[in-house]
Protein backbone atom coordinates (compact mmCIF):
# COMPACT_ATOMS: atom_id res chain seq x y z
CA UNK A 1 0.00 0.00 0.00
CA UNK A 2 1.12 3.16 -0.90
CA UNK A 3 4.75 1.79 -2.25
CA UNK A 4 5.41 3.73 -5.10
CA UNK A 5 8.08 3.47 -8.37
CA UNK A 6 7.84 7.28 -8.82
CA UNK A 7 10.68 7.82 -11.15
CA UNK A 8 13.08 10.99 -9.97
CA UNK A 9 14.72 10.85 -13.56
CA UNK A 10 11.29 12.10 -15.47
CA UNK A 11 10.06 15.65 -15.47
CA UNK A 12 7.00 17.32 -17.06
CA UNK A 13 7.41 19.75 -19.97
CA UNK A 14 5.02 21.81 -21.31
CA UNK A 15 4.97 24.26 -23.99
CA UNK A 16 1.77 26.26 -24.40
CA UNK A 17 2.61 27.63 -27.80
CA UNK A 18 2.56 23.91 -29.23
CA UNK A 19 -1.18 23.58 -28.09
CA UNK A 20 -3.71 23.36 -30.60
CA UNK A 21 -6.59 23.08 -28.13
CA UNK A 22 -7.71 19.59 -29.53
CA UNK A 23 -8.81 18.96 -26.05
CA UNK A 24 -7.75 15.35 -26.23
CA UNK A 25 -5.43 15.94 -22.98
CA UNK A 26 -8.78 16.52 -20.88
CA UNK A 27 -10.62 13.29 -21.80
CA UNK A 28 -7.59 11.49 -21.00
CA UNK A 29 -7.58 13.55 -17.57
CA UNK A 30 -10.89 12.12 -17.25
CA UNK A 31 -9.62 8.49 -16.57
CA UNK A 32 -7.19 9.49 -13.85
CA UNK A 33 -9.21 7.80 -10.76
CA UNK A 34 -7.25 9.88 -8.03
CA UNK A 35 -9.50 12.76 -9.81
CA UNK A 36 -13.01 10.85 -9.85
CA UNK A 37 -13.17 10.86 -13.54
CA UNK A 38 -13.07 14.41 -13.44
CA UNK A 39 -10.88 16.18 -15.63
CA UNK A 40 -8.35 18.69 -13.86
CA UNK A 41 -6.19 19.97 -16.72
CA UNK A 42 -7.24 23.52 -18.44
CA UNK A 43 -7.95 23.85 -22.00
CA UNK A 44 -8.42 27.66 -22.71
CA UNK A 45 -9.07 30.22 -25.64
CA UNK A 46 -6.41 33.13 -24.40
CA UNK A 47 -8.50 35.40 -25.99
CA UNK A 48 -11.46 34.08 -28.02
CA UNK A 49 -12.22 37.32 -30.02
CA UNK A 50 -9.02 38.30 -31.07
CA UNK A 51 -6.91 34.75 -31.56
CA UNK A 52 -7.05 30.96 -32.20
CA UNK A 53 -4.36 30.71 -29.72
CA UNK A 54 -5.30 28.09 -27.29
CA UNK A 55 -3.44 27.44 -24.11
CA UNK A 56 -3.02 23.82 -21.20
CA UNK A 57 -2.58 23.89 -18.10
CA UNK A 58 -1.65 21.44 -15.81
CA UNK A 59 -0.59 22.27 -12.11
CA UNK A 60 3.12 22.77 -11.91
CA UNK A 61 3.72 21.61 -8.69
CA UNK A 62 5.20 24.60 -6.67
CA UNK A 63 8.40 24.03 -4.66
CA UNK A 64 6.52 26.33 -2.10
CA UNK A 65 2.76 26.23 -2.80
CA UNK A 66 0.99 29.11 -2.01
CA UNK A 67 -2.25 27.10 -2.32
CA UNK A 68 -0.97 24.95 0.54
CA UNK A 69 0.01 27.82 2.59
CA UNK A 70 -3.30 29.64 2.31
CA UNK A 71 -5.10 26.71 2.92
CA UNK A 72 -6.99 27.34 6.30
CA UNK A 73 -7.59 23.85 7.09
CA UNK A 74 -3.95 22.18 5.63
CA UNK A 75 -5.55 20.14 3.30
CA UNK A 76 -2.64 20.42 0.92
CA UNK A 77 0.34 18.42 1.22
CA UNK A 78 3.06 18.18 -0.94
CA UNK A 79 5.27 14.73 -0.92
CA UNK A 80 8.69 13.88 -0.70
CA UNK A 81 8.65 13.59 -4.77
CA UNK A 82 7.48 17.60 -4.78
CA UNK A 83 3.85 16.56 -5.55
CA UNK A 84 1.34 19.04 -4.37
CA UNK A 85 -1.80 16.54 -3.76
CA UNK A 86 -5.11 17.71 -4.02
CA UNK A 87 -6.85 18.79 -0.93
CA UNK A 88 -7.20 15.92 1.63
CA UNK A 89 -11.13 14.90 1.26
CA UNK A 90 -11.46 14.61 5.21
CA UNK A 91 -10.24 18.52 5.81
CA UNK A 92 -11.47 20.44 2.89
CA UNK A 93 -13.96 22.89 3.87
CA UNK A 94 -14.17 24.36 0.09
CA UNK A 95 -13.36 27.86 1.29
CA UNK A 96 -11.71 28.62 -2.39
CA UNK A 97 -8.80 30.19 -1.10
CA UNK A 98 -6.45 28.06 -2.68
CA UNK A 99 -8.84 28.57 -6.33
CA UNK A 100 -8.06 31.99 -5.76
CA UNK A 101 -4.26 32.38 -4.29
CA UNK A 102 -2.73 29.70 -7.12
CA UNK A 103 -0.88 31.93 -9.18
CA UNK A 104 -1.58 29.46 -12.00
CA UNK A 105 -5.11 29.45 -11.79
CA UNK A 106 -5.22 25.76 -11.59
CA UNK A 107 -7.40 24.44 -8.45
CA UNK A 108 -11.08 23.65 -9.12
CA UNK A 109 -13.36 23.93 -6.68
CA UNK A 110 -16.38 20.98 -7.32
CA UNK A 111 -19.17 22.96 -5.11
CA UNK A 112 -21.66 20.17 -4.77
CA UNK A 113 -18.92 18.32 -3.19
CA UNK A 114 -17.73 21.30 -1.16
CA UNK A 115 -14.24 20.33 -2.46
CA UNK A 116 -11.17 21.65 -4.24
CA UNK A 117 -9.64 19.48 -6.93
CA UNK A 118 -6.73 19.54 -8.89
CA UNK A 119 -4.08 17.90 -11.39
CA UNK A 120 -2.18 15.59 -9.22
CA UNK A 121 0.32 14.25 -11.49
CA UNK A 122 -1.59 11.45 -12.37
CA UNK A 123 -0.18 10.27 -9.09
CA UNK A 124 -2.31 6.77 -9.67
CA UNK A 125 0.08 6.44 -12.70
CA UNK A 126 3.11 8.16 -11.75
CA UNK A 127 4.11 6.40 -8.48
CA UNK A 128 3.75 3.62 -10.15
CA UNK A 129 6.36 4.43 -12.69
CA UNK A 130 4.02 5.40 -15.94
CA UNK A 131 3.57 8.60 -17.34
CA UNK A 132 0.96 10.95 -16.80
CA UNK A 133 -2.57 10.36 -19.01
CA UNK A 134 -2.32 13.73 -20.77
CA UNK A 135 1.39 13.53 -21.60
CA UNK A 136 -0.05 10.23 -23.09
CA UNK A 137 -2.39 11.03 -25.59
CA UNK A 138 -1.08 15.35 -26.87
CA UNK A 139 -0.44 14.59 -30.68
CA UNK A 140 1.46 18.16 -30.66
CA UNK A 141 3.91 18.10 -27.74
CA UNK A 142 2.52 20.46 -25.90
CA UNK A 143 2.62 17.59 -22.72
CA UNK A 144 5.85 16.02 -22.46
CA UNK A 145 6.73 13.64 -19.63
CA UNK A 146 10.18 11.90 -19.92
CA UNK A 147 14.02 12.43 -19.56
CA UNK A 148 15.68 15.88 -19.36
CA UNK A 149 17.96 14.81 -21.68
CA UNK A 150 15.07 13.00 -23.89
CA UNK A 151 13.53 16.52 -23.97
CA UNK A 152 16.90 18.34 -24.85
CA UNK A 153 16.91 15.78 -28.00
CA UNK A 154 13.83 16.77 -29.11
CA UNK A 155 13.73 20.78 -28.56
CA UNK A 156 17.20 21.52 -29.16
CA UNK A 157 16.86 25.45 -29.45
CA UNK A 158 14.46 25.13 -26.44
CA UNK A 159 15.19 25.51 -22.54
CA UNK A 160 13.23 24.16 -19.66
CA UNK A 161 12.67 26.68 -17.14
CA UNK A 162 11.09 26.19 -13.93
CA UNK A 163 10.90 30.15 -12.35
CA UNK A 164 8.41 32.55 -12.68
CA UNK A 165 7.76 35.77 -11.72
CA UNK A 166 3.83 37.31 -10.76
CA UNK A 167 4.62 40.50 -9.92
CA UNK A 168 7.07 40.87 -7.31
CA UNK A 169 6.46 37.15 -6.24
CA UNK A 170 9.17 34.57 -7.86
CA UNK A 171 7.56 30.77 -7.87
CA UNK A 172 9.48 28.14 -8.79
CA UNK A 173 7.95 24.86 -9.57
CA UNK A 174 8.85 21.15 -10.78
CA UNK A 175 7.02 21.02 -13.99
CA UNK A 176 8.96 23.01 -16.80
CA UNK A 177 7.73 25.04 -19.23
CA UNK A 178 9.63 25.02 -22.60
CA UNK A 179 10.86 28.87 -23.11
CA UNK A 180 13.44 29.93 -25.85
CA UNK A 181 17.12 28.93 -25.94
CA UNK A 182 18.81 30.56 -22.81
CA UNK A 183 15.85 31.61 -20.95
CA UNK A 184 15.72 31.46 -17.07
CA UNK A 185 12.10 32.75 -16.24
CA UNK A 186 8.93 33.53 -17.63
CA UNK A 187 7.76 36.93 -16.78
CA UNK A 188 4.31 36.85 -16.35
CA UNK A 189 3.43 40.30 -15.23
CA UNK A 190 6.13 42.55 -16.78
CA UNK A 191 4.91 45.36 -15.44
CA UNK B 1 10.02 19.85 23.22
CA UNK B 2 9.59 22.74 24.97
CA UNK B 3 11.41 25.28 22.49
CA UNK B 4 8.60 23.96 19.69
CA UNK B 5 5.53 24.44 22.89
CA UNK B 6 3.41 27.31 21.96
CA UNK B 7 2.82 29.15 25.04
CA UNK B 8 -0.63 30.87 24.05
CA UNK B 9 -2.35 27.42 22.88
CA UNK B 10 -0.77 25.23 26.18
CA UNK B 11 -2.51 28.11 27.85
CA UNK B 12 -6.35 28.00 26.82
CA UNK B 13 -5.76 24.06 26.87
CA UNK B 14 -4.71 24.30 29.82
CA UNK B 15 -7.48 25.98 31.30
CA UNK B 16 -9.99 24.13 29.19
CA UNK B 17 -8.91 21.19 30.90
CA UNK B 18 -8.87 22.39 34.38
CA UNK B 19 -12.37 23.58 33.28
CA UNK B 20 -13.53 19.97 32.27
CA UNK B 21 -12.19 18.59 35.45
CA UNK B 22 -14.06 20.86 37.68
CA UNK B 23 -17.33 19.97 35.70
CA UNK B 24 -16.78 16.64 35.96
CA UNK B 25 -16.71 16.69 39.82
CA UNK B 26 -19.40 19.10 39.61
CA UNK B 27 -21.90 16.99 37.26
CA UNK B 28 -20.70 13.49 39.10
CA UNK B 29 -21.42 15.27 42.63
CA UNK B 30 -17.98 15.01 43.90
CA UNK B 31 -17.35 11.61 41.69
CA UNK B 32 -19.94 10.36 43.96
CA UNK B 33 -21.71 9.54 40.60
CA UNK B 34 -18.64 7.93 39.07
CA UNK B 35 -18.08 4.94 37.97
CA UNK B 36 -14.57 3.34 39.08
CA UNK B 37 -14.28 1.07 36.74
CA UNK B 38 -14.16 3.90 33.51
CA UNK B 39 -11.10 5.46 35.40
CA UNK B 40 -8.60 4.97 32.39
CA UNK B 41 -11.32 6.03 30.26
CA UNK B 42 -11.35 9.34 32.23
CA UNK B 43 -7.95 10.19 32.20
CA UNK B 44 -8.13 9.31 28.24
CA UNK B 45 -11.15 11.88 28.13
CA UNK B 46 -8.80 14.26 30.14
CA UNK B 47 -5.63 13.66 27.78
CA UNK B 48 -7.78 14.13 24.40
CA UNK B 49 -9.29 17.56 25.72
CA UNK B 50 -5.99 18.83 26.51
CA UNK B 51 -4.51 17.28 22.97
CA UNK B 52 -7.57 18.66 20.77
CA UNK B 53 -7.73 22.12 22.77
CA UNK B 54 -4.50 22.61 22.24
CA UNK B 55 -4.02 21.66 18.48
CA UNK B 56 -7.20 23.84 17.73
CA UNK B 57 -5.56 26.93 19.36
CA UNK B 58 -2.56 26.43 17.32
CA UNK B 59 -4.40 25.97 14.18
CA UNK B 60 -6.55 28.91 14.94
CA UNK B 61 -3.10 30.86 15.28
CA UNK B 62 -3.04 30.57 10.90
CA UNK B 63 -3.42 33.67 9.42
CA UNK B 64 -5.85 32.24 6.94
CA UNK B 65 -7.57 30.16 9.63
CA UNK B 66 -7.67 32.91 11.95
CA UNK B 67 -8.69 35.17 8.94
CA UNK B 68 -12.56 33.06 8.77
CA UNK B 69 -12.83 32.29 12.33
CA UNK B 70 -13.22 35.99 12.81
CA UNK B 71 -15.09 36.67 9.93
CA UNK B 72 -17.41 33.58 10.90
CA UNK B 73 -17.90 35.38 14.58
CA UNK B 74 -18.18 38.89 13.29
CA UNK B 75 -21.18 37.82 11.15
CA UNK B 76 -23.10 35.10 13.15
CA UNK B 77 -22.62 38.64 16.19
CA UNK B 78 -23.36 41.16 13.61
CA UNK B 79 -26.64 43.75 13.91
CA UNK B 80 -27.98 42.01 10.52
CA UNK B 81 -27.45 38.67 12.19
CA UNK B 82 -30.95 37.07 11.32
CA UNK B 83 -29.81 35.77 7.91
CA UNK B 84 -27.09 34.38 9.04
CA UNK B 85 -28.96 32.47 11.55
CA UNK B 86 -30.91 30.81 9.24
CA UNK B 87 -28.25 29.97 6.83
CA UNK B 88 -26.36 28.16 10.05
CA UNK B 89 -29.67 25.98 10.68
CA UNK B 90 -30.02 25.42 6.61
CA UNK B 91 -26.49 24.42 6.47
CA UNK B 92 -26.77 22.02 10.26
CA UNK B 93 -29.37 20.19 8.14
CA UNK B 94 -28.39 19.95 4.73
CA UNK B 95 -24.78 19.82 5.13
CA UNK B 96 -23.83 18.83 8.51
CA UNK B 97 -26.43 15.89 9.63
CA UNK B 98 -27.57 15.62 6.13
CA UNK B 99 -23.94 14.80 4.96
CA UNK B 100 -25.42 16.25 1.17
CA UNK B 101 -21.60 16.70 0.22
CA UNK B 102 -20.04 13.32 1.05
CA UNK B 103 -23.19 11.71 -0.52
CA UNK B 104 -22.42 14.15 -3.65
CA UNK B 105 -18.86 12.35 -3.84
CA UNK B 106 -20.18 9.17 -4.20
CA UNK B 107 -23.91 6.97 -3.16
CA UNK B 108 -21.61 4.11 -1.25
CA UNK B 109 -19.29 6.59 0.38
CA UNK B 110 -22.16 8.87 1.58
CA UNK B 111 -23.81 5.87 2.86
CA UNK B 112 -20.73 4.10 4.49
CA UNK B 113 -19.82 7.82 6.02
CA UNK B 114 -23.20 8.66 7.26
CA UNK B 115 -23.58 5.17 8.84
CA UNK B 116 -19.81 5.84 10.87
CA UNK B 117 -20.44 9.74 11.57
CA UNK B 118 -24.06 8.13 13.02
CA UNK B 119 -22.59 5.46 14.91
CA UNK B 120 -20.03 7.54 16.26
CA UNK B 121 -22.08 10.10 17.47
CA UNK B 122 -24.37 8.18 19.22
CA UNK B 123 -21.59 6.21 20.64
CA UNK B 124 -20.32 9.84 21.93
CA UNK B 125 -23.34 11.30 23.17
CA UNK B 126 -23.41 7.68 26.19
CA UNK B 127 -19.89 7.46 26.63
CA UNK B 128 -19.02 10.92 27.63
CA UNK B 129 -21.73 11.87 29.84
CA UNK B 130 -21.48 7.85 31.23
CA UNK B 131 -17.83 8.23 32.06
CA UNK B 132 -17.97 11.87 33.40
CA UNK B 133 -19.93 10.63 35.70
CA UNK B 134 -22.85 13.03 34.54
CA UNK B 135 -25.55 10.44 33.97
CA UNK B 136 -25.62 7.24 36.22
CA UNK B 137 -28.83 4.53 36.66
CA UNK B 138 -29.71 3.43 40.20
CA UNK B 139 -32.63 0.62 41.07
CA UNK B 140 -35.47 2.69 42.24
CA UNK B 141 -36.14 1.97 46.10
CA UNK B 142 -38.30 -0.51 47.11
CA UNK B 143 -38.22 -3.04 43.93
CA UNK B 144 -36.26 -4.67 41.83
CA UNK B 145 -37.58 -4.01 38.76
CA UNK B 146 -36.99 -0.18 38.06
CA UNK B 147 -34.73 1.95 37.32
CA UNK B 148 -34.02 5.81 37.83
CA UNK B 149 -32.10 7.56 35.35
CA UNK B 150 -29.66 10.34 36.83
CA UNK B 151 -28.49 13.86 35.10
CA UNK B 152 -26.09 15.63 37.19
CA UNK B 153 -27.46 13.86 40.24
CA UNK B 154 -30.63 15.53 39.37
CA UNK B 155 -33.47 11.95 38.49
CA UNK B 156 -34.80 12.79 34.86
CA UNK B 157 -36.77 9.85 34.30
CA UNK B 158 -37.96 6.26 35.41
CA UNK B 159 -38.26 3.42 33.12
CA UNK B 160 -39.28 -0.59 33.76
CA UNK B 161 -36.05 -2.74 33.66
CA UNK B 162 -37.92 -4.86 31.34
CA UNK B 163 -39.44 -2.58 28.65
CA UNK B 164 -38.30 -1.61 24.86
CA UNK B 165 -37.01 1.79 26.73
CA UNK B 166 -34.41 -0.20 28.78
CA UNK B 167 -33.89 -2.55 26.04
CA UNK B 168 -33.12 0.99 23.31
CA UNK B 169 -30.76 2.86 26.18
CA UNK B 170 -29.13 -0.29 27.32
CA UNK B 171 -28.03 -1.57 24.27
CA UNK B 172 -27.32 2.42 22.80
CA UNK B 173 -23.56 1.05 22.32
CA UNK B 174 -24.54 -1.97 20.43
CA UNK B 175 -26.66 -0.62 17.97
CA UNK B 176 -23.70 2.19 17.73
CA UNK B 177 -21.49 -0.38 17.12
CA UNK B 178 -23.55 -2.07 13.89
CA UNK B 179 -23.68 1.22 12.33
CA UNK B 180 -19.96 1.72 12.66
CA UNK B 181 -18.91 -1.45 11.77
CA UNK B 182 -21.19 -1.22 8.58
CA UNK B 183 -19.76 1.73 7.63
CA UNK B 184 -16.43 0.96 7.72
CA UNK B 185 -17.72 -2.29 5.89
CA UNK B 186 -18.55 0.32 3.10
CA UNK B 187 -15.38 1.97 3.48
CA UNK B 188 -12.80 -0.85 3.43
CA UNK B 189 -14.34 -2.20 0.84
CA UNK B 190 -13.99 1.41 -1.66
CA UNK B 191 -10.05 1.55 0.19
CA UNK B 192 -9.70 -2.32 -1.87
CA UNK B 193 -11.48 -1.77 -5.19
CA UNK B 194 -10.62 1.44 -5.97
CA UNK B 195 -7.73 2.50 -7.94
CA UNK B 196 -7.34 6.06 -7.37
CA UNK B 197 -7.42 5.90 -3.17
CA UNK B 198 -4.87 3.01 -3.84
CA UNK B 199 -2.86 5.19 -4.99
CA UNK B 200 -2.83 8.10 -2.18
CA UNK B 201 -4.20 6.13 0.82
CA UNK B 202 -1.52 5.32 3.45
CA UNK B 203 -1.93 3.07 6.10
CA UNK B 204 -2.11 5.61 8.77
CA UNK B 205 -4.09 8.14 7.05
CA UNK B 206 -6.78 6.16 5.92
CA UNK B 207 -6.37 2.21 6.97
CA UNK B 208 -5.57 2.80 10.89
CA UNK B 209 -8.52 4.98 11.40
CA UNK B 210 -10.98 2.14 9.85
CA UNK B 211 -9.28 -0.60 11.61
CA UNK B 212 -9.40 1.34 14.95
CA UNK B 213 -13.20 1.83 14.50
CA UNK B 214 -13.69 -1.62 14.14
CA UNK B 215 -11.79 -3.11 16.80
CA UNK B 216 -13.35 -0.65 19.16
CA UNK B 217 -16.87 -1.93 17.59
CA UNK B 218 -15.75 -5.43 17.85
CA UNK B 219 -14.43 -5.30 21.47
CA UNK B 220 -17.62 -3.32 22.21
CA UNK B 221 -19.90 -5.95 21.03
CA UNK B 222 -17.56 -8.35 22.67
CA UNK B 223 -18.53 -6.98 25.91
CA UNK B 224 -22.48 -7.77 25.19
CA UNK B 225 -21.72 -10.94 23.86
CA UNK B 226 -19.71 -12.03 26.48
CA UNK B 227 -22.08 -11.41 29.72
CA UNK B 228 -25.19 -12.43 27.46
CA UNK B 229 -24.11 -15.78 25.73
CA UNK B 230 -20.89 -16.54 27.68
CA UNK B 231 -21.37 -15.69 31.48
CA UNK B 232 -18.87 -13.17 31.57
CA UNK B 233 -16.23 -15.75 31.20
CA UNK B 234 -14.54 -13.30 28.87
CA UNK B 235 -14.94 -10.31 30.55
CA UNK B 236 -11.72 -9.12 31.58
CA UNK B 237 -10.27 -9.73 28.07
CA UNK B 238 -13.23 -8.25 26.46
CA UNK B 239 -13.32 -5.28 28.53
CA UNK B 240 -9.51 -4.38 28.41
CA UNK B 241 -9.49 -5.06 24.75
CA UNK B 242 -12.05 -2.48 24.53
CA UNK B 243 -10.62 0.04 27.17
CA UNK B 244 -7.24 -0.18 25.36
CA UNK B 245 -9.05 0.33 21.75
CA UNK B 246 -11.07 3.41 22.90
CA UNK B 247 -8.14 4.88 24.56
CA UNK B 248 -6.19 4.95 21.64
CA UNK B 249 -9.04 6.26 19.83
CA UNK B 250 -8.75 9.59 22.52
CA UNK B 251 -5.43 9.73 22.35
CA UNK B 252 -4.84 9.69 18.69
CA UNK B 253 -8.07 12.22 17.87
CA UNK B 254 -5.61 14.84 18.10
CA UNK B 255 -3.40 13.86 15.84
CA UNK B 256 -4.53 11.93 13.20
CA UNK B 257 -7.35 11.45 10.97
CA UNK B 258 -10.21 11.66 13.40
CA UNK B 259 -9.12 15.26 13.84
CA UNK B 260 -11.58 16.62 11.12
CA UNK B 261 -14.09 15.97 13.32
CA UNK B 262 -13.13 18.98 15.64
CA UNK B 263 -12.01 20.53 12.31
CA UNK B 264 -15.20 20.16 9.90
CA UNK B 265 -17.35 22.85 11.69
CA UNK B 266 -15.28 25.62 10.55
CA UNK B 267 -17.50 24.84 7.53
CA UNK B 268 -20.30 26.90 9.02
CA UNK B 269 -17.86 29.42 8.91
CA UNK B 270 -17.27 29.43 5.49
CA UNK B 271 -20.73 28.97 4.68
CA UNK B 272 -21.61 32.19 6.66
CA UNK B 273 -18.44 33.72 4.83
CA UNK B 274 -20.30 33.05 0.93
CA UNK B 275 -23.59 34.20 2.02
CA UNK B 276 -22.14 37.52 3.12
CA UNK B 277 -19.65 37.79 0.46
CA UNK B 278 -22.52 37.36 -2.32
CA UNK B 279 -24.80 40.15 -0.51
CA UNK B 280 -21.51 42.46 -1.46
CA UNK B 281 -19.31 43.86 -4.23
CA UNK B 282 -18.33 41.00 -6.78
CA UNK B 283 -15.08 41.07 -8.42
CA UNK B 284 -15.07 41.05 -11.61
CA UNK B 285 -11.51 39.68 -13.62
CA UNK B 286 -9.50 42.18 -15.60
CA UNK B 287 -9.40 39.71 -18.32
CA UNK B 288 -12.60 37.89 -19.00
CA UNK B 289 -14.16 40.71 -17.78
CA UNK B 290 -16.45 38.89 -15.34
CA UNK B 291 -17.71 38.77 -11.92
CA UNK B 292 -15.70 35.30 -10.72
CA UNK B 293 -15.87 35.44 -6.53
CA UNK B 294 -16.70 37.62 -4.10
CA UNK B 295 -14.61 41.25 -3.68
CA UNK B 296 -14.18 40.40 0.23
CA UNK B 297 -13.23 37.09 -0.77
CA UNK B 298 -10.23 38.54 -3.54
CA UNK B 299 -9.31 40.74 -0.80
CA UNK B 300 -9.10 38.56 2.16
CA UNK B 301 -6.55 36.02 0.13
CA UNK B 302 -4.51 38.69 -1.08
CA UNK B 303 -4.30 39.79 2.55
CA UNK B 304 -3.87 36.35 3.76
CA UNK B 305 -0.76 35.67 1.05
CA UNK B 306 1.01 39.14 2.06
CA UNK B 307 0.55 38.00 5.83
CA UNK B 308 2.39 34.79 5.04
CA UNK B 309 4.85 36.35 2.85
CA UNK B 310 3.64 36.00 -0.65
CA UNK B 311 3.67 39.40 -2.53
CA UNK B 312 2.17 39.21 -5.98
CA UNK B 313 1.83 42.95 -6.26
CA UNK B 314 2.64 44.81 -9.53
CA UNK B 315 4.49 47.72 -9.62
CA UNK B 316 0.82 49.45 -10.97
CA UNK B 317 -0.73 48.86 -7.44
CA UNK B 318 -2.79 45.91 -8.60
CA UNK B 319 -2.23 42.46 -8.06
CA UNK B 320 -1.81 39.40 -9.89
CA UNK B 321 -4.50 37.98 -8.01
CA UNK B 322 -7.04 40.21 -8.82
CA UNK B 323 -7.63 37.69 -12.35
CA UNK B 324 -9.76 34.82 -12.19
CA UNK B 325 -8.08 32.07 -12.26
CA UNK B 326 -9.02 31.89 -16.67
CA UNK B 327 -7.11 35.09 -16.21
CA UNK B 328 -4.62 33.66 -14.40
CA UNK B 329 -3.82 31.13 -17.26
CA UNK B 330 -4.60 34.00 -20.30
CA UNK B 331 -1.50 35.71 -18.57
CA UNK B 332 0.72 33.04 -18.39
CA UNK B 333 -0.11 31.88 -22.23
CA UNK B 334 0.20 35.70 -23.28
CA UNK B 335 3.54 36.05 -21.62
CA UNK B 336 5.02 33.06 -22.99
CA UNK B 337 3.83 34.00 -26.90
CA UNK B 338 5.41 37.18 -26.23
CA UNK B 339 8.70 35.24 -25.18
CA UNK B 340 9.13 33.45 -27.88
CA UNK B 341 7.96 35.95 -30.33
CA UNK B 342 10.81 38.20 -29.11
CA UNK B 343 13.35 35.42 -29.41
CA UNK B 344 12.35 35.09 -33.04
CA UNK B 345 10.59 31.62 -33.47
CA UNK B 346 7.52 30.65 -31.81
CA UNK B 347 9.15 26.49 -31.37
CA UNK B 348 11.94 25.82 -31.01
Amino acid sequence: MNTTTFRTDQEFFIDPQRCIGCHACEMACAECETNGQQPMIHVDYVDRYLTPQTSVQVCMHCEDPTCAKVCPADAITKDEFGVVHSANHARCIACSNCVQACPFGVPRKITPMDLMMKCNLCYDRTSVGKRPMCATVCPSGALYYGTREKMRELRPNSTPVNQFRFGQQVVKTKVNIMMPKGATELVVDAQ
Amino acid sequence: MFSTLNIRAALIAGTATLLLVAAILVGSRNLNNFDAALVAYLFGCIFACFAVVYRYCVWLQRPPTWKYFVRGWELLFSRHFVPYVLELVKHLFTQFIGQKFIRNRGTARGVGHMLMAGGCTLAFAVTFPLVFGWVNFQLKPGGIDTYEVYNFGFKVMEFPLHSWVAEALFNALNWSAILVIAGVMIMMRRRLTHAGQIAIQTFEGDWLPLLLLLAISLTGLGISLDYKFMEGKAHQFMAITHAITVILFLIWLPFGKFYHIIQRPAQFGIALYRKAGEAGPQAICPHTKLVYDTKLHVDDVKDVAAEIGFNYARKDGTSHLDYSPQGKRALLAKAHLKARQDSGAFFG
